[in-house]
């Protein structure tokens, strides 16, 4: 088995799924000759041709527009946003179009494209480059909404997404994008979507996580080992809509304690759906109110100033020995 | 029912100045030799900023930026036909020189570039938007600015700034198209350096020229060599009189060539060949003013090397007061996000603190 990272993982994602269907085609800026601005379309179009990774004119709304078009007649498009914060101008067609065409038509058009773009902060970026907003595309009726937490997650869960008949968001963590790497088999596998995963066992604490975050709370969790003070379960939700209730929220039946990660401006994050959902399927188990640990409602800082907005190992621990010591 | 001609076009392509630096007098704007001068030492400081630039990026004191490098002519001379404090210069990210030329202070944009938001002030009475990262959605700006320049009766003009690859996106046609509709005092300004990123002209359209692209809009579209500043001056200097007396937006197309890497995180040996870029190395719009300058007798060797170490010398300055700068305080992540701080800002500061230690 070789050790990938996500970058890595990701690429071999693409080109087995690709291999396996040539309705699979994936577009977007600079993903050809370049082989994306991270590299995760390296040698797609030299292997499969220029008609099937094509490097787009600078347009997002047209990008997703194309591809629900070209869903809706018959193909699997994996269509890149170079960034997040700069996928916006195909909001209007996600929510508009791809979330609602099979509802729309009744059934007759189904609409089964990837949308894959890097985010999230923790690489020193420009303006525009570190936001966390995964919420906005949770909340559109009709859209699955995945992120991985690391390389192997990353292969299985973009290959289910692939072989999802509609439409997905796969947001890509990119400060794990060569953080690390681990054994990724080389043969094809999904991790099906809708299931989060318990990465750590404990019973004193549940953790939630989804991307670069879920390295945060385990490391938080192996130190609370450590240091004796509590043994803290980290739950991966993986995939946030559809949200796998059972997992996410059993965990927090279990060990009666909560605290909720995530980079996202805290106002109408995808932190607040979790504690709603532990409200009403978890109150009366809880032995402490939880806790969220996010960013804050401003504009993400820009590098300088960033570490200040992004939780951290300290923080989350802080929190968690709130929760205990309740 | 015989089939008419309803109209014909054709698009102009303007050169004053050739490489070795002759000019073909009747198109000759009308410049000073101490404005030419003052043009020729922008182009050159804005050179050695870009090159010292890229040296501190190297050594980690600078995040990702873009290099201006060969696009100096197209955005200083185009900036130098509006006036400072009247008119508007709504920018994309590839535009130093413009932003040098209007006096922003070379350590906020070191600042900016190392990730300390203090380098975004807008410096006193100068009329000019922050950089703007995500492609084209500032053109929109221009035409409301425009708009309201027109409303309050003054005869202001705004001049708005992107790239080859910003024409592909919507919010373009949409600019262009509130520019001509409402016949708004805008320049759009298309440096049209033949990429986007990894993806060459021939790629992001199918039209041979972007200034045709005008044409649909209503508005006049002009290709200019934009390595000849006499050439861009004039066309932006045209574009700037016709705004400003009624008569409308225009495209302009300076045709140029992005010299470096598209961003310091970029490797363009990896989709772009020598024999594409060579040939505009001997176009470097820097040279060829300065041998139309040497033929005039406005500048000599002695001449060039005071103008280099005057630049150096400024570079130097702005890097010794952007080292000394005092790292920000953290609680300025709350500062500007709205007029007031909300509650919930408030209580979020009091997190900060936890962190900063300062809380309890
Ligand atoms: C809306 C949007 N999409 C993608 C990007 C990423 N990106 C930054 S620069 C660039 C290419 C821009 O090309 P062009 O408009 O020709 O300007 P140039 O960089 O050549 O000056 C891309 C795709 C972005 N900043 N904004
Ligand atoms: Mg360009």
């Amino acid at each position: 088995m070789a050790r990938l990272n996500m970058v890595q993982a990701i690429d071999q994602a693409l080109q087995q799924e690709m291999e396996r269907d040539d309705t699979v085609i994936v577009l977007g800026e600079d993903v050809g000759k370049d082989g994306g601005v991270f590299r995760v379309t390296e040698g797609l179009v030299e292997r499969f041709g220029e008609n099937r990774v094509i490097d787009t004119p600078l347009a997002e709304s047209a990008i997703l527009g194309f591809s629900i078009g070209a869903a809706i007649a018959g193909f699997r498009p994996v269509a890149e946003m170079q960034f997040s914060g700069f996928s916006y101008p195909a909001f209007d067609q996600m929510v508009s179009h791809a979330g609602r065409m099979r509802k729309r038509s009744q059934g007759t058009w189904t609409v089964p494209l990837v949308m894959r773009t890097p985010y999230g902060g923790g690489i020193r970026a420009l303006e525009h480059h570190s936001e966390s907003m995964e919420a906005i595309w949770a909340h559109i009726p009709g859209i699955k909404t995945v992120i991985p937490s690391d390389p192997y997650d990353a292969k299985g869960l973009l290959i289910a997404a692939i072989r999802d008949p509609d439409p997905v968001v796969f947001y890509e963590p990119k400060r794990v994008y060569r953080a690390i790497k681990m054994e990724v088999p080389e043969e094809s596998y999904e991790i099906p979507l809708g299931k989060a995963q318990v990465v750590r066992e404990g019973s004193d604490a549940t953790l939630i996580a989804w991307g670069a975050q879920v390295r945060t709370c385990k490391a938080a969790a192996e130190q609370m080992s450590a240091e004796k003070r509590g043994e803290v379960e980290v739950v991966d939700v993986r995939t946030l809509n559809p949200f796998d209730r059972e997992t996410v929220i059993g965990s927090v039946r279990k060990t009666g304690r909560a605290v909720v990660v995530s980079e996202e401006p805290p106002t109408v994050s995808f932190t607040s759906e979790i504690m709603a959902q532990i409200m009403e399927h978890a109150i009366l188990k809880l032995e402490a109110p939880a806790r969220r640990v996010t960013g804050f409602d401003t504009p993400t800082p820009l590098a300088k100033l960033e570490d200040w907005f992004l939780p951290d190992v300290d923080l989350v621990i802080r929190e968690t020995l709130k929760t205990l010591e309740f | 029912m015989p089939v008419t001609t309803l109209a014909q076009f054709s698009i102009e392509r303007v050169e004053v100045m050739d490489h070795q630096g002759n000019v073909d007098e009747s198109l000759m704007p009308d410049l000073s030799e101490e404005q030419i001068r003052h043009l020729y030492e922008m182009m050159v400081l804005t050179r050695q900023f870009d090159d010292r630039m890229l040296k501190l990026q190297r050594q980690g004191r600078l995040g990702t930026f873009a290099r201006v490098m060969g696009q100096e002519a197209a955005h200083i001379g185009t900036t130098y036909a509006l006036e400072k404090g009247k008119d508007w210069l709504i920018p994309a990210f590839r535009e130093t020189g413009a932003f040098i030329l209007w006096g922003t202070p070379l350590e906020d944009i070191l600042a900016v570039n190392a990730g300390d938001e203090r380098g975004q002030k807008i410096g006193e009475g100068v009329r000019v938007l922050p950089v703007s990262i995500p492609i084209a959605t500032h053109l929109l700006h221009a035409t409301g600015i425009a708009w309201a320049m027109k409303q309050k009766g003054e005869d202001a003009v705004a001049l708005t700034v992107f790239g080859d690859g910003a024409t592909s996106e919507g919010d373009f046609s949409e600019a262009m198209n509130f520019g001509g509709v409402f016949k708004l005092p805008v320049i759009f300004l298309c440096q049209n350096n033949q990429w986007a990123i990894s993806v060459p002209y021939h790629k992001q359209t199918a039209a041979t020229t972007v200034a045709q692209k005008a044409i649909a809009y209503g508005m006049p579209g002009v290709q200019v060599d934009g390595n000849d500043i006499f050439a861009v001056y004039r066309v932006a200097k045209e574009a700037a009189d016709r705004a400003r007396s009624g008569g409308g937006p225009t495209l302009i197309e300076a045709h140029t060539y992005r010299l470096s890497d598209h961003t310091t995180s970029d490797d363009a040996r990896r989709y772009r060949t020598a024999e594409d870029l060579d040939p505009w190395l001997e176009k470097d719009p820097i040279p060829r003013l300065a041998r139309y300058m040497e033929k005039q007798g406005m500048l000599d060797e002695d001449g060039v090397v005071q103008v280099r170490e005057q630049a150096t010398q400024k570079v130097a300055d702005a890097v010794k007061a952007f080292e000394e700068l005092e790292p920000a305080d953290p609680e300025r992540i709350f500062d500007n996000v709205f007029a007031e701080r909300t509650p919930n800002l408030e209580e979020q500061l009091r997190w900060l603190k936890f962190r900063t230690g300062e809380g309890r």
